[in-house]
């Protein structure tokens, strides 16, 4: 079953082209662009592009995988949106996976710290033990993820997380890699679709049900309820 | 006519999110979802608000027009998308989900200009639009009067608001005066008991100084202070507010101005036809006024029925359809939501 995984949390937009057979998978294509503006621009082509890599045409595909964040909210939704009208107009299920999960899962074995750049001097985070999620995801100060992941006890809110860190991966964990003292995987910063699809393969495998995609944003809307009226007369 | 085009149209550049489908000049659907409560307790669209709603709307709302229509994406001979002017995030959806569906369904995509779409839609209602025509733009997010020579190539922009946007001016008073969100129809409503001329408010940009470089611009800021600190002065002299005489007052100011530029634009670019559009058109006093001045110099006023005239999909599925039937190239996968976009093109260019 050839599927689409698509991402646009990170300032990378990413499509690729995953063969699920009964036993395994096989990345057929992939592209990606890095621009943290450029989304909406680059997505499209970038399918178009994966298929004609496949010599596939849109209804050889039997599902699409979308990473649901959390990300920057604006970037985000191209991938939702391009997806689920992807998936409505094609008739096929779609499956969400958490983006930080594929960055997680392709990180490997170990205790791993993945941080994704959520702007404003945070970033949005999780932790894994061997691809598996055990923290997160949540949005916070990189002194404060930092904390967590390095002292035992205090405020940390679960016992999986504290100083059991062996390394970090993500744009965010390079970005801010003095803060976090552990060392970065800097070849893995943006989630590959190879890992989205992996996450979702018992799902495709199965035909589960079409999923919406739910984004993840972890923060509410910035809006504030106006206040009462300025007199204009001094 | 069956080798009419049919074409799909999505909007989404403010708090609308409208799915549209045309046959040539022909509405088959026109399925819309809003988010218009939801910003109401803030007194004005919250972009990241409009652009969620977005995002949770667009599949059902084209799922309910494919349905009324009775057809399939694969039935369409393209699909059209508003492209700009709008909020940026808000489009931006919009912008995603068109090219999915071209994608998916393999047909091309064209990203058109809003403010076009405003004019084409009236061609739904009132057939082939006699060009050249001048059309005047009135909602929340624009104020603009155009001439439109060739709805498929380009529009001249004449005239636009240097402030506030006129639904903007409605939606500040209306809340000065404690009357809620959307103003313009709550205005409406107040102002059917009121006098309009019982407050002499300004008219903006009229003066001959003003004329001289702002013909066929507007300014409505002016007017929503003047309105701010008359209600202030009755207040703080302990007096109650006539509501209904602030709200006749305030309308007729607005639909003066509006009206009075708009037949000007008529008359100096020698147009017999005008074309209102935008929420803002649905004002009862503004059609009236229209209507009576238009009357006089034998200028013909087409005005869409209120459904039609704030944001929806039709509008854009009905400019896709001129473009179409034009032979207009499509746009690219790449094309870009323009959040400022002009009018030099109605579409963006293949
Ligand atoms: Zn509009």
């Amino acid at each position: 079953m050839l599927v689409l995984a698509l991402d646009t949390a990170t300032p990378a937009s990413t499509a690729a082209l995953v063969e699920v057979t009964a036993d395994g998978l096989f990345g057929v294509a992939e592209r990606r662009t890095v621009d943290p503006r450029a989304h909406g621009e680059k997505l499209a082509p970038e399918i178009a592009a994966v298929l004609g890599d496949a010599g596939a045409r849109p209804r050889d595909l039997a599902a699409i995988v979308a990473g649901v964040g959390p990300g920057p909210f604006t970037g985000l939704r191209v991938g939702l949106a391009t997806a689920a009208s992807m998936g409505q107009a094609l008739g096929i299920p779609t499956y969400g996976v958490c983006s930080l999960d594929a960055l997680g899962r392709a990180a490997g074995p170990g205790r791993v710290l993945i941080a994704t750049d959520a702007r404003r001097r945070e970033v949005y985070f999780a932790t894994y033990t061997d691809g598996e999620r055990v923290f997160g995801p949540e949005v916070a100060r990189p002194a404060d993820v930092a904390a967590l992941i390095t002292t035992a006890g205090g405020h940390a809110p679960s016992a999986a997380l504290t100083g059991l860190v062996e390394k970090a991966a993500g744009e965010g964990a390079l970005k801010y890699g003095d803060v976090f003292g552990v060392p970065v995987e800097e070849h893995l910063l943006h989630p590959p679709g190879a890992a989205l699809v992996a996450i979702a393969a018992a799902r495709i495998r199965e035909a589960a049900p079409s999923e919406p995609l739910t984004p993840l944003y972890l923060r509410r809307p910035d809006a504030v309820e106006p206040a009462a009226r300025k007199p204009v007369l001094t | 006519m069956p080798d009419e085009p049919l074409v799909l149209g999505i909007e989404t550049s403010c708090d609308e999110t409208g799915v549209g489908i045309v046959r040539g000049h022909t509405l088959l659907a026109d399925a819309l979802a809003s988010s218009v409560d939801q910003h109401a307790r803030f007194g004005g669209v919250v972009p990241e608000v409009a652009s969620r709603a977005h995002l949770e709307a667009l599949v059902p709302t084209m799922q309910r027009a494919l349905d009324e229509a009775g057809i399939t994406l694969a039935d369409v001979d393209a699909i059209a998308v508003t492209s700009g002017p709008g909020l940026a995030g808000a489009l931006l959806v919009g912008v995603a989900a068109a090219k999915g569906y071209a994608l998916a369904a393999e047909k091309p995509i064209y990203g058109v200009n809003h403010l076009a779409a405003h004019v084409a839609v009236d061609t739904l209602e009132h057939g082939p639009l006699p060009e050249p025509a001048v059309a005047m733009l009135v909602s929340g997010g624009h104020s603009s009067l155009l001439l439109v020579d060739d709805l498929t190539a380009g529009v001249t922009p004449l005239g636009a608001t240097i402030d506030d946007a006129a639904g903007e001016a409605f939606d500040k008073v209306a809340r000065l005066l404690g009357l809620g969100f959307p103003g313009g129809p709550i205005i409406d409503r107040s102002a059917r008991d009121g006098d309009p001329a019982s407050i002499a408010f300004p008219r903006g940009l009229t003066a001959a100084k003003d004329l001289a470089a702002h013909r066929f611009d507007f300014s409505f800021s002016g007017l929503k202070t003047a309105v701010a600190r008359w209600v202030e002065s009755r207040e703080r002299a302990g007096e109650p507010v006539p509501v209904a005489d602030v709200s006749a007052s305030f309308q007729e100011a607005v639909c003066d101005v509006l009206t009075a530029k708009a037949i000007d634009a008529c008359r100096t670019s020698g147009v017999k036809t005008l074309v209102i559009g935008g929420g803002v058109a649905a004002n009862s006093r503004l059609r009236v006024l229209a209507e009576e001045r238009a009357a006089k110099h034998g200028i013909a006023v087409r005005v869409p029925r209120p459904q039609l005239c704030t944001d929806n999909g039709a509008m854009v599925a009905a400019l896709g359809s001129h473009l179409v039937a034009a032979g207009v190239a499509p746009s690219r996968l790449d094309l870009p939501a323009d959040s400022a976009m002009g009018l030099t093109a109605v579409s963006v260019p293949g």
